[in-house]
């Protein structure tokens, strides 16, 4: 176990080293100046302002210093929140990101199994089709669709719940709800799936027979089974819902990292980009380890190489 | 059967691990996540966006021009209808030759440290925005100063030779190269705001956090958090009183958050047309919160005179009778823009624009034959280039359709860019035709019409004409405001009617939404320069 650990955490530098080279090296050869505006800059000024935010010379002498610094842990000034180093802005957008999304996990976990299972029992009945049905719309309706809809029922129309905003707990609740139903629907179906494999086994049967309880049955053995294949596939979702998403973030004013990684872009800002990049990878490989930790842990039949 | 501590483990980790970890991990979050009660505010304002830097001399943009207002202040500043008043400076004299202003700063004027202001910080602080390795993108509005040019491109490294002397704190005398009509409203403007020196001596990039931000205008910087909001406080050593003490400001950039956020009464205050979603301008128009005005600000059609067939005035004049502007201000942005046939908006008093073209299809059919290309048979392909935003993609799709009904053209293709893309294509003049749109930076036509001189930097049409350089040339030396106004008519003349390197589509108008129940003082003005400092109670309110 200690090997794999060791062995993936090593894999992870290389991999996250190729990851922001290619990020950075990209945003730098796009078309587009990070300074530019609706007002010729003097070439002068553009000359300095390049200088002061280390994207003068050529394009590898430019990357070999951002790399530099990277590798001490300084990922530079944004182009765009010109008196804000990255370090700064993940500081302050991470943890808002996370909490929310840990929020949004815990509910689509906590909505998707139970919704799952119950489908499971019922396989190909009515009440199946009706959840499945269900668990199908919460994954094909995308945010940008189904977040101004709850907001004009719930905010706007009720007023139970603030339009959007940050820095109370009523606040985190529809967005968190939003964020969740996708994810909660994919649970759904993936536990759903796993737990009718599952059923279908001998030891299952053997349960049955020893007169253990339907409810034993499924809770005991069955879903401690079927949740194995849930937990690759949670690995990367948390790494995703833990980052923030773009849609929400924005329709709700939650100052999150997720509006970086399409923001950044579109600004041209080589070191934020780069940055967020970095801190998703990240998440990637850590989730997906201890997904993989986890799976041995409870799958005896997972060998560790 | 397995040993029951295993089988206890295998049931529990998963509940363990998800349910109990994640609920620390919120506990923590809770704690180190932003969550902090802020106090009452007096007013909330949506702002448009999360600002880039809250440094005067480096702001480009409209959204932080409103916040610096907030902050800073120049020798002069504004009313609420958009008037220089006196601002740091109580008064100021100008030479009879228009070239030499002595403003006298206000006894009383401090920073919001309490520390005396004086004339040495405009001193520096216009050094500093001046001297290129500040990275200054407006710079240029101190290249009226004489040798401000010279010092502010690298040419001049003495900063005593430029026209800025400050005899003694309370005097500062301004010397020019050229009578400018508008340099008081140049001094108003952000980029001639000072900046507190001794504050970016000691904290260098950390200069404009919260705690280490020292200002003069109304307000000082009591917290900023990016992307969430950003709290001002009243500056208690500022020289006159505001009503609104505290004022958050938020970044939201979604105009439908924006109008949901104001119409549950979170916000008190929405200034930008981009925070009103457009497709609602229609209903929000009739309701009693919803205030419009027209501002300094057009949008326009370049022609790359350099590239076949627009290097035929004939085709750029047929173009330009054939839209049909009442179309696109009807149909598409509905805000009640006006149509523009001049590209100096309507604002100026002392400014009369000549009269433009107006739609007229059938003369654009007959130019468009003499030029070759009867009924658009023969129009060679190109490219109208335009941002990828919603606006310009609708306008540039209606004027390739009304191309094509009134001249029977089908060879014109759109080339939505995405906005930095854009902005790069644009400068390199990589067009035959380009959508694009001019905010004055201070309400005089000059900030219009000096735009397109041989090779300015913001002509991007290919375009010269020497009468109209040598036009600009003699307006820069007229100190007679009346003689003046007269010559920058002749030049856009030449620049609307005869020669057509652009076509003048709309103006802009200014949208805002408040309650007049909540807030006063925010009148309609040219350059949409609406100080947070000049909002007042309304009257009834008032103790």
């Amino acid at each position: 176990m200690t090997t794999l650990i060791t062995r993936r955490l090593l894999l992870a530098i290389p991999t996250l080293f190729i990851v922001v080279s290619l990020t950075f090296l990209l945003m730098r050869l796009a078309p587009g100046n990070p300074f530019s505006n609706e007002r010729k800059i003097p070439p002068e000024i553009l000359a300095e302002l390049e200088k002061q935010y280390n994207l003068n010379g050529s394009v590898s002498s430019q990357y070999f210093r951002y790399m530099g610094k990277v590798v001490r842990g300084d990922l530079s000034i944004s182009t765009q929140y010109r008196n804000r180093t990255v370090n700064d802005i993940l500081a302050q957008a991470l943890p808002v990101s996370m909490l929310l999304g840990g929020l949004a996990f815990l509910l689509a976990l906590f909505a998707g199994i139970p919704l799952g299972a119950f489908a499971a029992v019922r396989h190909n009945r009515a009440a199946d089709r009706v959840a499945m049905l269900v668990a199908l719309l919460g994954l094909s309706v995308p945010s940008f669709v189904l977040a101004p809809l709850l907001v004009m029922l719930f905010a706007v129309k009720w007023h139970w719940l603030p339009v959007a905003g940050w820095g109370s707990p009523d606040q985190i609740i529809l967005p968190a709800i939003c964020l969740a139903i996708p994810f909660a629907a994919a649970i759904a179906r993936l536990t759903r799936g796993s737990l009718l494999d599952v059923l279908k086994l001998d030891f299952i049967r053997t349960a049955r027979a020893k007169g253990l309880p339907e409810d034993a049955v499924l809770y005991r053995h069955a879903l401690k089974s079927a949740i194995l294949p849930l937990i690759s596939y949670c690995g990367p979702a948390l790494a995703g819902i833990l980052t923030g998403s773009l849609v929400i973030e924005t329709l709700f004013d939650i100052p999150g990292i997720g509006r970086f990684f399409v923001n950044s872009v579109l600004n041209r800002d080589p070191m934020m980009s780069a940055g967020v990049v970095l801190v998703f990878s990240a998440f990637l490989l850590f989730m997906n380890l201890v997904s993989d930790v986890l799976i041995c842990l409870l799958d005896r039949r997972v060998k560790i190489e | 059967m397995s040993l029951p501590t295993r089988r206890s483990l295998g049931r529990w980790v998963p509940l363990t691990f998800l349910g109990g970890g994640l609920l620390l991990l919120l506990a923590f979050f809770y704690f180190f996540g932003g969550w902090s009660l802020s106090p009452p505010v007096d007013l909330t304002i949506c702002n448009g966006d999360e600002p880039q830097t809250l440094d005067p001399a480096i702001i480009t943009g409209q959204l932080e021009g409103r916040l610096a207002l907030a902050l800073y202040e120049g020798l002069t500043t504004r009313n609420a209808r958009g008037e220089i008043i006196p601002g740091m400076a109580e008064s100021w004299t100008i030479s009879p030759d228009g070239l030499t202003y002595t403003f006298k700063i206000r006894p009383d004027a401090k920073w919001s440290n309490g520390e005396p202001l004086t004339a040495y910080d405009f001193l520096h602080s216009w050094e500093r925005t001046l001297n290129p390795e500040t990275g200054s993108q407006y710079s240029y509005q101190l290249y009226y100063l004489a040798n401000g040019e010279a010092y502010g491109t690298g040419k001049l490294k003495d900063f005593t030779q430029v026209g800025v002397k400050a005899p003694d704190a309370q005097t500062l005398v301004v010397t020019l190269t050229h009578p400018t009509a508008f340099f008081l409203e140049l001094t108003s403007f952000q980029t001639l705001c000072p900046v507190y020196l001794a504050g970016i001596a000691k904290y260098g990039n950390d200069w404009m956090k919260p705690g280490h931000l020292i200002s003069n205008g109304p307000y000082y910087l009591k917290a900023w958090r990016l992307n969430d909001y950003i709290l001002l406080e009243a500056n208690p050593y500022y020289w006159t009183k505001v009503d609104f003490k505290r004022i958050k400001v938020l970044p939201t950039a979604n105009a439908t958050t924006c109008l949901n956020l104001f119409s549950s009464g979170k916000v008190d205050l929405i200034l930008d047309k981009n925070s009103v979603p457009a497709s609602l301008v229609d209903d929000l128009r009739n309701e009693p919160y919803f205030h419009a005005n027209p501002f300094g600000g057009t949008a326009f059609l370049r022609f790359n005179v350099t590239r076949k067939p627009f290097d035929d005035l004939r085709v750029r004049k047929a173009l330009a009778l054939a839209i049909n502007k009442e179309d696109i201000v009807r149909k598409i942005t509905r805000a009640g823009e006006p149509v523009a046939d001049t590209l100096v908006p309507p604002g100026n008093a002392d400014y009369h624009p000549p009269d433009g073209l107006h739609y007229n299809p059938d003369e654009a059919r007959r130019l468009l034959a003499e030029a070759g290309y009867p009924g658009g048979q023969g129009f060679p392909d190109v490219q109208m280039l335009y941002a990828k935003r919603s606006t310009p993609e609708q306008v540039a799709t209606e004027m390739q359709a009304l191309w094509q009904k009134e001249l029977g053209i089908t060879s014109i293709h759109l080339r939505g860019q995405e906005w930095k893309v854009y902005l790069n294509t644009q400068s390199l003049i990589d067009f035959d035709l380009c959508l694009s749109a001019w905010v004055g930076d201070y309400n005089d036509p000059q900030t219009f019409l000096d735009m397109f001189v041989t090779n300015g930097g913001n002509n991007l049409t290919g375009w010269s004409n020497p009468t109209y350089d040598k036009l600009l040339d003699q307006s820069e030396t007229i100190a007679n405001p009346v003689e003046r106004m007269k010559v920058l008519q002749e030049m856009e003349k030449i620049l609307v009617t005869e020669d057509m390197p652009i076509v003048p589509l709309y103006y802009y108008v200014g949208i805002s939404l408040y309650r007049s129940d909540k807030m006063a003082g925010f009148e309609p003005n040219f350059v949409d320069d609406h100080r947070w400092g000049a909002l007042t109670f309304p009257e009834k309110k008032k103790p």
